[in-house]
């Protein structure tokens, strides 16, 4: 109606009175102050006026025929809905409480008989501050609404464009339970999950600081690193260094990523963890016992490159094991006194527990009781990572995201490592992301890795180094070989492994073709001793491989092991279709 | 009782200076209307309604003040009481008081409007 804040133009206003001579004055009287007036003879007529034309002020006679005041003052103030439209009483009324009753009716105040014309001139003037102030406000409010809404509505954008980044998790794994509010990015809390091509997943879990989109902007590279490294094999300290390095570059000083990284090997049983600032994790035992995992690193972009330290601790474990990991929100869940959860209490619930019920809902259950019907504070994150047999989890790195672009089929390529990088550097993601180009390939990264990773370590270890795998075969051996290994490795020269990849198509699908040869003095790769059983440590990768039914053929002359891997477009396009129906048309 | 003046002079001369041109508009208005008012209370006697007795008494009263006829105002206003707690004998004695003053006033506001 008025949208103008400066307001110069004479007010409109509406008076409502029986009394002719009575209208009259007021009306002369306001318009000699420069308004606007148009005037009523009884309530109904003054409702009326009012639904026609608006007005600013309105004033209006407490007793009147037809409708009354106090009742055209309640149809008034209906009608002006969120406007101010300030209503005074004009009265000869005398006893307080028939005055009360104009106020209660909607009043803002009253003019009493006879009138005035300095105070109708100054009650005017005051109210018609007031109507502007309120008007201002409701204004700033109704544009504070509008921002908010807009903002919600990028969040939600925002929202899907980051969940398109980290949806190809593997969050939903049958040994994965977590909690999450649905917009926790935007509380700076991240939670990925992603298999590894050679077995098992690894697993962030991180806290940015502060909240909103600067917390939820560091989250994105966070997870592309994340999900491009894991899934092309590099470990969890590579993809560590990596984040710290892009997050140090991006983000201001005083953001940083409190953040742990697990890396879980079903195989083995082991946890390797690094965790940099978030609260203590939780590994709960199969017995019940519990053991904590303290932060022993500055979060992630605080440190630069040389001084960071990515190395994880490594944790022995048995299926049935549980890992908790969590964001300071599950420490800082407020109950009604302001109180926080604490580590204290999580413990305890997780001790009196014992063996009963899973860790997960014990925690849960616990915060719940602990903060009562308080309003879910959407900064809790929590994760669970229950250790399994490795059967149990088949089918989980299948999850990975498939490219829609076409690659190459006919390509070869011959890669050689030498000398030193032997001892720093694993050349194993570099050649299984250029097998990964191949579509027919991707899904396979598992195999392919473990056949490329176990044709390296063969030759690195028995080739270069001439390390004996029956050292292998006791407990102390094992550590004596490591041991050995590391001496070796130090003082390696003139040593060469060499990869050459070749890749063709055939009818039924493709051919990959690993050829590995090393400048070492030649072994046995069918070592037919005990050590090379397929529950041992070596060799087991192609044992495991040949028991899949690979089509897989091995020749190996000492110093030169040779694999030929088929793949078939039936398998990739079964495949496919059960389990990846997001990306639809690829075959 | 009442020693009230029939007619506030100087609230009549700030209404002249207000109203300027139309203070004779004013007037006449003040009388028609408290005329028509006092044919109202009388009718609401004859029909022994206290309430509605009481309502007019009450708009008369507010536009005596406003036009400076206190006097008359507070007979008004006594009226009003007395219609309101349904004392009927005392309001029509009060309606003739109230007659008679506005025979007053109606005759001190003519000599206003020369």
């Amino acid at each position: 109606m008025d949208d103008s804040l400066s307001d110069n133009r004479p007010l409109r206003i509406l008076i409502a009175d029986d009394s002719d001579s009575d209208r009259l004055i007021l009306k002369t009287l306001l318009r000699r102050l420069g308004h606007e007036v148009e005037d009523a003879g009884n309530g109904e007529e003054a409702v009326e006026i009012f639904r026609r034309s608006g007005a600013d002020i309105v004033l209006l006679d407490a007793l009147m025929p037809v409708m009354d005041g106090m009742e055209a003052a309640r149809h008034i103030k209906a009608l002006a809905g969120e406007r101010l439209v300030p209503l005074i009483f004009l009265t000869s009324l005398s006893d307080a409480d028939a005055l009360a009753r104009c106020l209660e009716a909607g009043g803002d105040d009253f003019l009493t008989k006879p009138y005035n014309r300095i105070i109708i001139e100054a009650k005017i003037n005051a109210f018609n501050r007031m109507r502007l102030m309120h008007r201002t406000l409701s204004h700033h409010r109704d544009l504070i609404r509008d921002r908010n809404r807009q903002l919600l509505e990028e969040q939600k954008v925002a929202k899907r464009v980051f969940d398109n980044v980290a949806h190809t998790g593997c969050l939903s794994a049958p040994n994965i339970r977590y909690h999450a509010s649905p917009m926790s990015i935007f509380n700076g809390d991240v939670l990925f999950a992603c298999p590894r091509p050679a077995g098992g997943m690894q697993i962030l879990v991180g806290d940015f600081t502060g909240h909103g989109l600067p917390a939820a902007i560091g989250a994105m590279p966070v997870a592309e690193i994340f999900y491009g490294m894991t899934s092309k094999g590099f470990s969890g300290s590579d993809v560590l260094r990596e984040i710290n390095q892009k997050l140090g570059r991006i983000m201001p000083t005083g953001m940083f990523c409190c953040a742990a990284m697990i890396q879980a090997d079903f195989h083995l049983n082991q946890l390797q963890i690094w965790n940099g600032g978030l609260p203590d994790g939780v590994l709960v035992r199969k017995d019940g016992s519990l053991e904590s995992i303290a932060s022993r690193h500055l979060p992630l972009g605080v440190v630069n490159a040389a001084r960071f330290d990515a190395g994880m601790e490594v944790f022995h474990t048995e299926p049935g094991d549980t890992l908790l990991m969590m964001t300071d929100g599950v420490m800082e869940a407020e109950n009604r006194q302001g109180e926080m959860y604490g580590e204290e209490r999580l413990k305890r619930s997780l001790a009196d527990a014992g063996t009963a019920g899973s860790p997960f809902d014990v925690v849960m259950e616990g915060i719940h009781a602990f903060t009562g019907n308080q309003q879910e504070q959407d900064d809790v994150t929590l994760l669970s990572l229950q250790m399994v047999e490795e059967s149990e989890l088949v089918g989980v790195s299948e999850r990975l995201p498939q490219s829609a672009l076409e690659g190459p089929a006919e390509w070869q390529c011959v890669y050689e490592i030498k000398d030193r990088s032997l001892e720093q550097f694993s050349p194993l993601p570099l050649l299984l992301h250029i097998c990964m180009e191949v579509p027919g390939l991707r899904r396979k990264s598992g195999e392919i890795y473990t056949l490329l990773s176990e044709l390296y370590t063969n030759a690195l270890e028995h080739g270069v180094l001439g390390l004996s795998s029956d050292w292998k075969a006791t407990p102390d051996g094992f550590g004596r070989y490591y041991a050995e290994r590391e001496r070796r490795l130090q003082s390696v020269s003139d040593h060469f492994i060499r990869f050459t990849l070749t890749h063709t198509m055939t009818d039924w699908g493709g051919q990959l073709t690993i050829v590995c040869e090393d400048s070492g003095a030649g072994f046995d790769y069918l070592d037919p001793s005990p050590a090379n059983n397929e529950s041992g440590y070596s060799g087991r990768g192609l044992m495991l491989l040949r028991k899949l039914g690979r089509s897989l053929t091995f020749r190996e002359y000492g110093t030169r092991a040779e694999i030929v891997y088929d793949w078939h477009f039936s398998e990739v396009a079964a495949r496919d279709g059960n389990t990846n129906s997001q990306t639809g048309g690829w075959s | 009782m009442i020693d009230k003046p029939h007619l506030d002079e100087e609230a009549l001369a700030e209404l002249r200076d207000v109203m300027e041109d139309e203070f004779d508009i004013l007037i006449k208005t003040f009388l028609m209307d408290s005329s028509d008012r006092i044919a109202h209370l009388r009718s609401a006697l004859e029909h022994e309604d206290a309430d509605r007795f009481s309502k007019s008494a009450h708009s008369l009263k507010g536009s005596c003040i406003n036009i400076g006829a206190p006097r008359l105002g507070e007979l008004c206003f006594d009226a009003e009481k007395a219609g309101r707690e349904s004392r009927l004998q005392e309001a029509a004695e009060l309606v003739d008081a109230i007659e008679s003053e506005f025979r007053k006033v109606e005759a001190g506001l003519k000599e206003f409007l020369h």
